[in-house]
């Protein structure tokens, strides 16, 4: 099977994975005690005027109706084409198109998942390599003591801790938003703020959208890394005593080259899957790292909606999620083929 | 001047019920060009002490004692940066699984240029490669499969590919560790002429390390035979054939099978080799030798001369030179 038919085929499969993600939201969202309509009017409402928002929001219908016109207004191709998204229905708070609003916070999603990967990794497996080398040590122990911890912290205190030391007490970073409110963000391209900068060449508004990014993915990317580092030194621990590092130790071959071109590069491939694992549990971090750096992304998202019982803006995120998290799945897959030769997808 | 000499070189495994002694005062020297064999049953050390000689004793082992010198110079004194010049460079290994050796996700061409640019960084990428492809091609391997995977090798051909890393950059010493063992019999034969026809053009030394006392004695000049961590006999091959004296050399070859004979019984050797955390005392084999006296289960005999380049380690053997009656049909 060639590498196009492979991807294809893959992407066909998330049809299916996506649907049944998509029906679960949305009996679970209507079983939930709570009720849009009554959520929706802050005051006492008439019986007459809860029934005709009812009507309006098409609550009134059966649950079967309700669930066929969702789904149909998915695949709506005229709406895609003309908005660029497809049709996820209006919300049910603020009336509006729940694909726009979905469509211009998740970037803010993104970028932060993406940072928070980064570091992770970085502090993860160079942690772990370090740890798997002096196995034993009161270095590996630190290490993995100090693994453990950051595995338990929870996200909220960590980010108010820093929030406290680098924002209240050294004023070095702030401590919300994608960028300084005096600060205009850059036009949008890919709603990446860093990378919209850099595109139009604007330093300033480049390392302004950095430093509000900094503590957010610098917490969770501390948290996602303790699982980085227990799964790096276990799997370097076992490369290291595999026949062919010793051989290439046997040929003479520099320590370096032994560390990162025989057992790091084997050793990876596993952590390479944890990884696209780990962005699922990542995203779920992203909802309370969100929340406690006011970040203006699909998590925060969520979390508003949630309080309104927003069945439809609700559905939408979750969609969104699921559809990243197969999408990164499918990367990973590809990946592993090309680091691993004895893979042929 | 020898090329390799070894002297009284003792080797421990600590372990938290005690030290594992696996190697105890092995002394021998190896001249250019000749070939040395190891014979021992696993567990023996064999494979210790030859990891030794470049000085990559698993962990958690440690050289207690001894020195082993190549070119004169003691490479247990050796800082690291120092010793990574004579692996690969001086002194070759050759491992037993040619399955296991290579970097699984490395080309067969990027191990042999990483090679020689890493021991000779004035080489260019275009001569390394050029370099790989003559070697490969004397390995029998057509040239054009160095841009091939290991898994896309059979077992053979990998050991091969070992072999060609090995000689790549013309070493003095080549130490093959059971070559063969994970290859079957017909492959098994070409493997070592390879090698022995490789290590001829090349003149250099070979330390063959095997379970099989056969292989040893048909392509070695000189044979140690090792047992829980001692060496029970030295000879030149020759030598050991003839007139084996140690009686675990002589349950060895009488348990080898001699095609010649058509009445041959083959005979074991009784028991099993030893618990290391627990040797006995005296002599390492006498709780499995059928000449045992008292005093081999108290005394642990020395390394007797017996002849020109023969020592054996046995009471049979003392100052009055009393010989074994030998019981092999030949």
């Amino acid at each position: 099977m060639g590498l196009r038919s492979y991807i294809i085929t893959r992407i066909l499969l998330t049809i299916p994975t996506l649907l049944l993600l998509l029906s679960m939201v949305f009996l679970i969202m209507r079983v939930l005690p709570g009720d849009p309509v009554a959520l929706h009017f802050e005051k006492k409402a008439t019986p007459e005027q809860m029934e005709s928002m009812r009507r309006a929001l098409g609550l009134d219908k059966p649950l079967w109706t309700q669930y066929i016109e969702y789904l149909g207004g998915l695949v709506d191709i005229g709406y895609i084409l003309e908005h660029g998204y497809p049709n996820l229905g209006k919300s049910m708070q603020t009336f509006e198109e729940v694909g726009g609003q979905i469509f211009s916070a998740f970037p803010a999603t993104l970028e932060l998942a993406f940072y928070s990967m980064i570091i992770a990794s970085v502090i993860g497996i160079l942690l772990g390599v370090i740890s798997s080398k002096s196995y034993n040590s009161i270095l590996d122990h630190l290490i993995r003591g100090v693994g453990t911890v950051t595995y338990a912290v929870p996200i909220f205190f960590l980010g108010i801790v820093f929030q406290l030391i680098f924002g209240v007490y050294l004023r070095w970073l702030p401590t919300g938003l994608r960028i300084n409110p005096v600060v205009d963000p850059p036009a949008t391209i890919t709603g990446l703020y860093t990378i919209d900068s850099l595109l139009q060449g604007n330093l300033f508004k480049f390392f302004e959208s950095l430093k509000a990014l900094l503590l957010p993915s610098l917490t969770l990317g501390i948290i996602l890394s303790g699982m980085f580092v227990r799964m790096t030194r276990t799997n370097m621990l076992e490369t290291l005593r595999l026949d062919f590092v010793t051989a290439a130790k046997a040929r003479g071959l520099k320590e370096s080259t032994v560390t990162y071109g025989y057992a790091l590069r084997n050793a990876f491939l596993p952590i390479l899957t944890m990884m696209g694992l780990q962005f699922a549990i990542l995203l779920g971090g992203a909802i309370l790292t969100e929340t406690t750096f006011s970040w203006p992304g699909l998590g925060r998202y969520i979390v508003d909606r949630i309080n309104f019982r927003d069945y439809t803006a609700i559905q939408g995120a979750v969609v969104v999620f699921g559809l990243f998290v197969t999408l990164v799945s499918l990367v990973v897959d590809i990946l592993y083929a090309y680091l691993d030769p004895r893979i042929r997808l | 001047m020898p090329l390799l000499e070894v002297g009284s070189l003792t080797i421990d495994y600590p372990t938290s019920r005690g030290a594992i002694r696996a190697v105890e005062d092995i002394s021998f020297s190896l001249k250019k060009g000749e070939t040395l064999g190891l014979a021992g049953e696993s567990g023996s050390g064999k494979s210790t002490l030859g990891l030794s000689i470049i000085r990559l004793v698993p962990y958690p082992g440690v050289i207690v004692k001894g020195h082993i010198k190549i070119d004169e110079t003691d490479i247990l004194k050796l800082p690291e940066d120092e010793m990574r010049f004579i692996r690969g460079r001086k002194a070759a290994y050759i491992f037993q699984d040619p399955m296991t050796s290579l970097n699984p996700v490395k080309r067969i061409g990027a191990h042999f240029i990483e090679l020689i640019r890493t021991h000779e960084p004035n080489t260019g990428k275009e001569e390394a490669f050029e370099r790989t492809k003559t070697v490969v091609k004397n390995l029998g391997i057509l040239s054009e499969r160095i841009n091939d995977y290991p898994h896309q090798f059979s077992g053979g051909m990998r050991q091969r590919i070992m072999i060609g890393l090995a000689i790549a950059l013309n070493p003095d010493l080549v130490i093959a560790d059971e070559p063969t063992t994970a290859l079957d019999v017909i492959v098994q034969a070409k493997i070592l002429d390879l090698l022995e026809s490789l290590r001829k053009v090349y003149g250099m030394a070979l330390i063959l390390i095997s379970h099989d006392l056969s292989i040893i004695l048909e392509r070695c000049d000189k044979i140690i035979i090792m047992y829980a961590g001692h060496m029970l006999e030295y000879a030149t091959s020759i030598e050991m054939h003839r007139n084996p004296k140690h009686p675990y050399t002589q349950g060895l070859l009488q348990s080898i099978p001699n095609i010649e004979l058509s009445d041959q019984k083959l005979v074991a050797i009784p028991g099993s080799p030893p618990d290391m955390l627990n040797p006995p005392k005296g002599c390492r084999f006498w709780p499995r030798c059928s000449y045992a006296k008292k005093i081999c289960r108290v005394k642990e005999p020395p390394l007797i001369k017996v002849g020109r380049n023969h020592f054996v380690r046995c009471f049979l053997y003392g100052k009055k030179g009393v010989h074994v009656e030998r019981n092999r049909k030949s």
